[in-house]
């Protein structure tokens, strides 16, 4: 589908801010979300991303008056919505499942929440039109959901969402239950949609790649708090914490202990090796050695890094690339070696020397 | 030998065993349910005397003016019935699954007593209590003047009736509101609905397949009913009209079976349009791990007001056992709001007389839901394990007695099987064997949805596992399938069990001399006369203490069975 560039017919009026504070939510004695505080800036594209069970569903459901927090603020453009019940928030969401509604055509589900808000039958039918080409699915208006690809439904939900020209958009999980492709191609074109309605929206995922690629930050969740805010690239090269260095790519991770002091610390590596730690850099106690598979080389090394000596225990041919995992010590870290015609691959069980440069390492405490 | 050694072996070929066990109940469909029926529509449509084809008889049938009201009088009686039933089970679903209610195990419980009872058990104790001179209107009249005629005609047997069968609307209507996915009410409420709008719009088409088919149910069976009008003394209706034509003018007399053609017909149309109406729309949408709708709680004073509606329609629905239980204690009970004194005659009486009527019901339900188990089963296994050839036709005839109302049935076996005759000079017709199979065949189709179920349950890769293993498909179908069926299979035999022990439609015709009878029957005796009432109204309740009793007990099986293969897992 190609995204229809007369969007002007929904024209909602300036992007509007979200701001939560303090928000604390419990079922029963179960803490689920833990003093949620997050800014979203108006006509940005967030992600929630975190593991299933971290709460990011329950705080988007929370901001569309699902669940209710016992204390804390909702403020949507100016306005605390936390007292109010969902059908008055103008919050549009799409469903996980999308929740089509199989009784009515594809039009009556879009013409919905245009009739519950009692606007005249001419205003509503030019909505539906304007929202069904929108999403390029004008041709199928008269259809019932169940008639429909996933892909399909998955953007009549979307129609019949912006229809109401809502003040913000949540998306739950809007690509779970599409196939592989679908999702690529789906992903770019809720980004064109949302670029083009300039809509403050949230997108909960589980998948990084998703939320790398479609939003411009990105929120991480672990257990009902929020880990980290920040870019996709942000978040990737920074990590705040273990789980977020984890969570967003692969990571490394050695023990050790911090020797000397001054300008001549370093980081003893259990098992062996010793990475100089570059001035400035904080290390908090107990801190761990973190770096991503591509910044290590195997077998040689570039000018400014420091060698360490390990084991080859297993390998994985993956074109680009071959992914090496070396035994330093009790612990198998993962090498990314660029692969390139006619050479030659290190066996398991052969000793080899890895690379790294301390610049491009990390001391993460948890 | 070596011609069978040298073709391959298909495994989808059918074995020996197979083609038996599909030709058996092939022979026993046709012989009890597939000739029967067929023989009363050829009568229906042959003239009296000649035996030529002609539809004169339907034409006759529409000239009378006797008939034609009957058949006005079921139809509007049935479809009242449905109004008065919906009226009745509509408040109740919602109440039950919309919202956080205490009350609801109750209505659960309680709203499903009513079918542990025929309707014509509490016909005469509702007479008792909401007839002309009865309990309510005696209250009323000293109290205001006034007398509501619940039972007058009619009235009384679409009271009766719409009281009995809500349960089947409860049922559905329940069931389908509460596989409504969640989301679906919120995405509702996130474009601005709420409220009544949103109940309006929304969650009641959603449930609307289930409300159609209790409705269509419920019906087909008041339709079809024949001892309730008796009972009451309504004669001008269709199934009474049937069962007088065979019992007084005989059983050549054409019109019994041009009333049975009808009967059928207007079953297979409810079905049909059931079927019509929801045809696509599978709108059961509850997500994988997502919660049906969600439930509001209750103010103080909504809780009030549902407590007090719930309390007056389980107050009017347990009314006839209430009167039944009265009546089985009261000494005199005539043109008095309560009986005059109290004594347990009755009880002692039946026992004494009549403990002939309560061996012959369980003899007679037990075997005919065993029957329907071992035919159930079978039928199951083949339709959903083999690929036998006819299975299919098999499947369509047991659940082609969906649409054979009790009087018809008993009326094809009289036709069918009255000329045969024993050695001995006896008709067929009049052993009381022909009684368990009419009712085996009756409760058929019930047993065999469990039997589907049951299996169902099993996972094909459990079998698989056994052959692989080393086991013959006899061995697997005993030692694995048989033993994890068992629940549902329990389950089948005692829904047929239950339900064959109050059945009255094809007893009355079949049964030919008291000491064959079964409680229904005898309960039918008894009730017709005044002096009678009072030992009737025991053994009434006895018969619902007794399948009252097999459910329950069927219950803690299959909950201690499902416990204990929960948790060798």
């Amino acid at each position: 589908m190609t995204v229809n560039i007369n969007s002007a017919a929904l024209a909602a009026g300036p992007a509007k801010a979200i701001s939560i504070s303090d928000v604390n939510l419990y079922y029963g004695a179960l803490h689920v979300l833990k003093d949620i505080n997050l800014e979203i800036r108006p006509g940005e594209f967030f992600a929630f991303l975190g593991p299933s069970g971290c709460g990011k569903t329950t705080l988007l459901r929370l901001i569309a008056g699902f669940n209710n927090a016992r204390k804390g603020k909702v403020v949507i453009g100016g306005q605390d919505v936390l007292d109010m019940p969902p059908w008055k928030r103008d919050i549009g969401m799409v469903f996980q499942s999308y929740a089509l509604w199989p009784h009515m055509t594809v039009a009556a589900n879009v013409a919905f929440g245009l009739e519950e808000r009692r606007l005249p039958r001419a205003e509503v039918d030019r909505r539906v039109q304007a929202a069904l080409e929108l999403v390029g699915l004008k041709h199928l208006a008269d259809r019932r959901p169940s008639q429909l690809s996933g892909g399909q439904q998955q953007r009549v939900a979307l129609a019949r969402t912006i229809a109401i020209e809502p003040k913000v958009l949540l998306l739950d999980e809007p690509l779970s239950n599409l196939d592989a492709k679908m999702r690529v191609e789906v992903r770019r074109e809720l980004r064109e949609l949302q670029q083009r309605l300039q809509l403050t929206t949230i997108f909960v995922t589980h998948d990084q790649e998703e939320a790398n690629t479609v939003c411009d930050r990105i929120a991480v969740f672990n257990e009902g708090s929020i880990q980290q805010v920040g870019t996709p690239m942000g978040l990737y090269e920074k990590p705040a914490n273990l789980f977020v260095a984890n969570f967003l790519g692969t990571a490394n991770i050695l023990d050790g202990k911090v020797a000397g002091s001054g300008a001549a610390r370093s980081f003893e590596v259990v098992g062996g090796g010793s990475i100089p730690i570059p001035a400035g850099t904080d290390v908090p106690a107990g801190a761990k050695l973190v770096f991503r598979p591509q910044y290590a080389t195997i077998g040689s090394l570039e000018p400014g890094a420091v060698a360490l000596e390990g084991i080859i225990a297993h390998r994985e041919f993956l074109g680009a690339t071959v992914r090496y995992g070396v035994r330093i010590g009790a612990a198998t870290v993962l090498i990314d070696a660029p692969f390139h015609s006619g050479d030659a691959l290190l066996e398991p069980g052969a000793a080899t020397t890895l690379g790294l440069k301390p610049s491009s390492a990390q001391w993460l405490a948890h | 030998m070596a011609l069978v050694a040298s073709v391959p072996i298909r495994p989808a070929a059918a074995k020996p065993g197979q083609i038996l066990a599909v030709s058996v109940i092939a022979l026993f469909l046709a012989i009890f349910l597939v000739i029967p029926a067929g023989t009363i529509i050829y009568t229906a449509f042959t003239e009296k005397g000649t035996g030529a084809l002609t539809i004169v008889n339907f034409i006759d049938f529409f000239n009378t003016d006797l008939f034609r009201r009957s058949f006005f009088n079921s139809v509007y009686v049935s479809g009242m019935s449905v109004v008065w039933a919906s009226a009745i089970a509509l408040p109740l679903a919602v109440l039950t699954t919309r919202f956080d209610f205490r009350g609801s195990l109750v209505i659960q419980t309680l709203g499903f007593v009513p079918l542990i009872m025929p309707p014509f058990v509490g016909a005469v104790a509702m007479q008792l209590l909401f007839g002309r001179n009865g309990t309510v209107n005696l209250l009323l009249n000293d109290w205001f003047g006034i007398r509501i005629p619940f039972m007058e005609g009619l009235n009384g047997v679409i009271f009766v009736q719409s009281l009995h069968y809500f349960p089947f609307i409860l049922i559905n209507l329940s069931t389908s509101l509460r596989n409504i996915d969640r989301s679906m009410e919120e995405a509702a409420q996130n474009l601005g609905s709420s409220g009544f709008r949103l109940f309006r719009r929304i969650v009641f088409p959603l449930a609307m397949p289930g409300y159609l088919a209790g409705a269509s149910l419920v019906f087909v069976k008041v339709f079809d009913d024949l001892a309730t009008p008796l009972l009451l003394n309504v004669k001008d209706m269709l199934a009474p009209q049937a069962y007088l034509r065979v019992t007084s003018v005989g059983l050549t007399d054409p019109m019994g079976y041009v009333i049975s053609v009808i009967l059928i017909a207007v079953s297979i149309f409810a079905m049909w349009l059931s079927a019509v109406a929801m045809r696509g729309k599978d709108y059961s949408t509850v997500q994988r791990g997502g919660g049906g709708l969600s439930r509001r709680k209750l103010s103080r004073g909504e809780s009030a007001i549902a407590y007090g509606v719930v309390a007056l329609i389980l107050l009017l629905v347990l009314s006839p056992h209430i009167g039944l239980l009265l009546l089985s204690f009261a000494t005199v009970w005539s043109f008095s709001p309560l009986p005059d004194a109290y004594t347990v005659a009755h009880y002692g009486r039946v026992f004494g007389e009549s403990s002939l009527y309560i061996k012959n019901t369980l003899i007679y339900a037990s075997l005919a839901g065993l029957i329907d188990v071992v035919i159930g089963g079978a039928i199951a296994y083949l339709v959903l394990r083999t690929k036998v050839v006819g299975r299919r036709w098999l499947d369509w005839a047991a659940t082609a007695a969906l649409a054979i109302p009790g009087v018809v049935l008993g009326i094809g076996y009289l036709r069918t099987f009255y000329g045969i005759t024993l050695p001995d000079g006896t008709p067929l017709a009049t052993l009381w064997v022909m009684v368990v199979l009419a009712l085996a065949i009756r409760r058929l189709p019930y047993a065999l949805r469990a039997c589907y179920a049951a299996l169902q349950q099993v996972s094909e890769s459990l079998e698989e596992a056994a052959e692989n293993l080393g086991a013959t498909k006899q061995r697997t179908i005993r030692r694995i399938v048989l033993p994890l069926m068992t629940g549902g299979l329990l389950a089948g035999f005692v829904t047929s069990f239950s339900t064959a022990a109050v059945e009255l439609s094809a007893t009355l015709m079949l049964i030919q001399s008291n000491s064959d009878a079964p409680i229904a029957y005898g309960l039918y005796v008894f009730m017709q006369s005044p002096a009678g009432r009072g030992p009737g109204a025991a053994l009434g309740v006895i018969a619902v203490i007794m399948v009252a009793l097999c459910t329950l007990l069927s219950h803690y099986v299959i909950e201690r069975r499902q416990k204990a293969l929960g948790t060798a897992k």
